[in-house]
């Protein structure tokens, strides 16, 4: 799956986007995170605290329980300042 | 219902133009409401703000919440321009614009639209201090999600 990276955690992963395979038995969006997580040291510092992040799957906000199914681009990121 | 003009660019843009543009040829229009913000020097400590953007996402969220403002207020226009890349302080950030035949509805979903797309549209801003340090980017303000819950 095309994963995307915004703000610090583009930063601390230092890209912006990749193509992920997620192991099989990635139910959720939070358990995609949660594999990223482990993929390094730059990836456990990036999701250090999980709670904050948010998630978006094909463009749009969804909770970190939300099953992937068929989402083709998840994106994770801190939440929003513009305005 | 008029369909929402999202704009999202690196580029500054014209509020009165914007509003203008909204009004012309009408004569069904009785009240303008153009919010603008602007980028703040923070007394001479910021040099500029970065702001970067999901690109794609960001217009979907602004149509998004466009499209709860006309669908909860009797509208006849809704504008939205978000900027993104590097803007000093004195520029411009981001427009809102919204017209109704009368004020209330104007002035109400015009703040509405702030409060929901500080909280929904896809936008971080990095700080560049004056004094050349490393930046940082700003955190979100419980207060934001406070002020979008009142709606």
């Amino acid at each position: 799956m095309k994963v995307l990276y915004f703000a610090w955690l583009r930063e601390r992963i230092g890209k912006a986007e990749e193509d992920i395979a997620f192991p099989p038995g990635t139910e959720t969006a939070g358990e995609a995170m949660a594999h990223l997580a482990s993929l390094g040291e730059e990836y456990a510092y990036a999701f250090e605290n999980p709670a904050i992040i948010r998630i978006a799957l094909d463009r749009k906000h969804v909770p970190h329980e939300t099953p992937l199914r068929d989402a083709r681009e998840m994106a994770f990121f801190p939440p929003m300042t513009g305005g | 219902m008029p369909d929402p003009l999202i704009r999202v660019q690196a580029e500054p843009f014209d509020a009165a133009a914007e509003s203008r543009r909204i009004t012309a040829g009408r004569t069904d229009i009785g009240a303008v409401v153009t919010f603008t913000g602007l980028c703040r020097s923070e007394e001479g400590s910021l040099a500029a703000l970065e702001l970067e953007h999901y690109p794609g996402m960001a217009e979907d969220e602004l149509a998004r919440v466009a499209r709860e403002a006309l669908a909860r207020w009797p509208l006849q226009g809704v504008t939205i321009i978000h900027r993104h890349g590097r803007i000093v302080p004195g520029e411009e950030i981001v427009l809102v614009v919204t017209a109704s035949a009368h004020r209330r509805a104007a002035f109400e979903s015009a703040d509405f639209l702030m409060d929901y797309l500080k909280t929904r549209a896809p936008f971080w801003k990095k700080e560049h201090p004056a004094s050349g340090a490393e930046g940082g980017w700003v955190a979100a303000k419980a207060d934001d999600d406070a002020a979008a819950g009142r709606w």
